[in-house]
């Protein structure tokens, strides 16, 4: 059983004038199927404009498909009885920072959730207090917002959302607006709930970087999904990477240019070790035939 | 720096007043308001005085720090009591060409000025011991009777702690703003007050926008986080009265009570 079945998605953005006249439409997403698994990793990528966001807002309810149908959990997105719990089930972390962040003090912004489904003080508490240390910020949890960095408030904001206890979470790319040493940090808080808690994560992002951990990746371009696989399968297909105007990372990339000038390296390198290894590889196997 | 102002002007310290429910204190304070306007006599504002110097020295804040917010009425303060002084009519003890001072006179301005000073005084001691987040809370609950005639008490709260939360936000975003035009040769210096008031034509409408962006998207994470109104909300930290609120409430029934009979029959 899948845990998020989208069923040929459409949606379109009708743009209007003054007289409520429809002077043009923009297909976003147009006619994408996938499902995720409990406890699966999926990344999606795409460069600005190929309907990714767009997407991710289907996935709990924020937007409703034109045609076809996004089930979460069992649940059709386009039932409004079953709304909250959907939203419940499917949280959602956005890409700025400041703007998702409702408290005025930390611990204020994890509990607004579960104040939101009614759940009793002393639990909303234990959420808090779980939920902070799950993404290691319980040490700050009575400062302000306001003087946290880009990482910690977005962790703060997985932390707000985990303490709903979804099922599964989805993050609109969450470190677009934050330096190398942010983006590393919530990359791991990731990964680490991921693995720990298994809870079931859709990493929307254009950063390459981090979806060499993800078990599935898709590709979209113009509103469709154009590549899908795992990293190491994405990966090795660089110039259709190309085509689609996305940056492959760059040890993949040196890989990828040494065996275009005659190196026989593997396809697909994602890691430093890994290219290493390999290089190590044709060295010895170059020793060899001189010996010989 | 723009972002320094503080919102409300909370003064940290561990006392009693601080600890105490907000609601305690957003009562009490207008309990103590009214009862300066009950009555015009010199021991009544005696009593509130020093009932309010107590209060004062239980709260630990500095005298200095309470001193301060009084400068800024300071002006009204004195064209008050001028006021009163020279056009209240009555028994002439001191005249000047056309301008009389009367015993009544300046019996009203003394009056007037301590009841403006107690008043600042009393209502900024409630500001100063209480955060903003605990003082839209009471007023929330303090509203609530007005449900009943459809006033939505907490969607008005929430818009406060909201507003609240982004004051810094906003702020530091006018100052980018401000750099970035000025960087682009805006002057926001120069000129009369209308020259001025329009240079900031140029600042307000990216802010505008911006804070228009910033509300859509709070809007968003808000639904996405089941917000649905105040109904089947639980709180995370709900009021709740302790023995001292109750303590406070009796006190304040004294001070209410003492005031009244110094000013029947004394």
């Amino acid at each position: 059983m899948g845990i998020i079945h989208i069923n040929k998605v459409k949606y379109e953005y009708i743009r209007r004038d003054e007289e409520n006249n429809v002077e043009g439409i923009t297909t976003a997403v147009d006619g994408v199927s996938l499902a995720v698994e409990p406890g699966e990793f999926i990344a999606i990528l795409g460069h600005n404009g190929s309907g990714k966001s767009t997407l991710a807002k289907h996935l709990n309810a924020i937007l409703c498909p034109s045609e076809g149908s996004v089930v979460v959990d069992g649940m059709d997105t386009q039932d409004e009885d079953h709304l909250l719990q959907i939203r419940q089930t499917a949280g959602m972390v956005f890409q700025n920072p400041d703007n998702q962040i409702i408290g005025q003090i930390v611990e204020e912004d994890v509990g607004f959730g579960p104040e939101n489904m009614g759940v009793p003080t002393k639990e909303i508490w234990e959420r808090v207090e779980e939920s902070l240390k799950a993404v290691g910020m319980y040490e700050y949890r009575s400062y302000s917002p306001n003087k946290l960095s880009g990482g910690q408030k977005q962790r703060v904001s997985i932390a707000s959302v985990i303490a709903m206890h979804p099922k599964c979470i989805i993050l609109d790319e969450p470190t677009a607006m934050l330096d190398p040493m942010g983006r590393k940090e919530v990359i791991r808080a990731v990964r680490a709930l991921n693995d720990v808690e298994k809870i079931t994560m859709i990493l929307i992002t254009h950063y390459m970087e981090e979806v060499i951990y993800a078990d599935r990746v898709f590709v979209m371009d113009k509103g469709k999904v154009a590549m899908s696989g795992t990293p190491k399968e994405i990966f090795s297909r660089v110039s259709e990477l190309r085509d689609l105007r996305l940056d492959v990372p760059q040890v993949t990339e040196l890989a990828y240019e040494l065996k275009c000038a005659g190196l026989p390296l593997p396809d697909g390198i994602l890691t430093r070790e890994e290219l290493t290894e390999a290089l190590q590889k044709v060295r010895k196997m170059r020793d060899r035939r001189e010996q010989e | 720096m723009l972002r320094d102002i503080t919102i409300g002007q909370y003064y940290s310290a561990d006392s009693v007043l601080h600890r105490m429910d907000p609601r305690t204190k957003l009562l009490g304070t207008m309990i103590y308001l009214v009862s300066l306007f009950l009555f015009d006599s010199a021991p009544v504002y005696a009593l509130a005085a020093v009932f309010l110097g107590v209060v004062i020295m239980l709260s630990k804040v500095p005298f200095s720090y309470m001193v301060k917010g009084l400068k800024s009425i300071l002006f009204l303060l004195l064209f008050t009591v001028f006021m009163n002084m020279l056009f209240v009519k009555g028994e002439v003890i001191w005249s000047f060409w056309k301008l009389q001072v009367t015993r009544e006179g300046l019996r009203k301005s003394g009056f007037m000025a301590a009841r403006l000073i107690l008043l600042i005084l009393g209502s900024n001691l409630m500001t100063l011991t209480t955060t903003p987040t605990r003082l839209t809370n009471a007023m929330e609950s303090v509203m609530k009777p007005l449900k009943l005639i459809k006033v939505p008490v907490h969607e008005i709260a929430m818009m406060m702690s909201i507003a609240l939360r982004f004051i810094p936000i906003l702020l530091d975003e006018t100052d980018k703003i401000m750099k970035a035009q000025l960087a682009r040769g805006a002057d926001f210096e120069s000129g009369n007050l209308i020259r001025k008031a329009k240079s900031m034509v140029p600042v307000l409408v990216p802010l505008f926008i911006s804070a228009f962006r910033r509300a859509n998207d709070l809007a968003m994470a808000m639904e996405a986080r089941c917000y649905h109104g105040g109904k089947g909300r639980t709180q995370m930290k709900p009021l709740k009265y302790a023995g001292r609120d109750f303590a406070a409430y009796a006190v304040l029934l004294l001070y209410l009570a003492g005031v009244i009979v110094i000013g029947k029959f004394l």
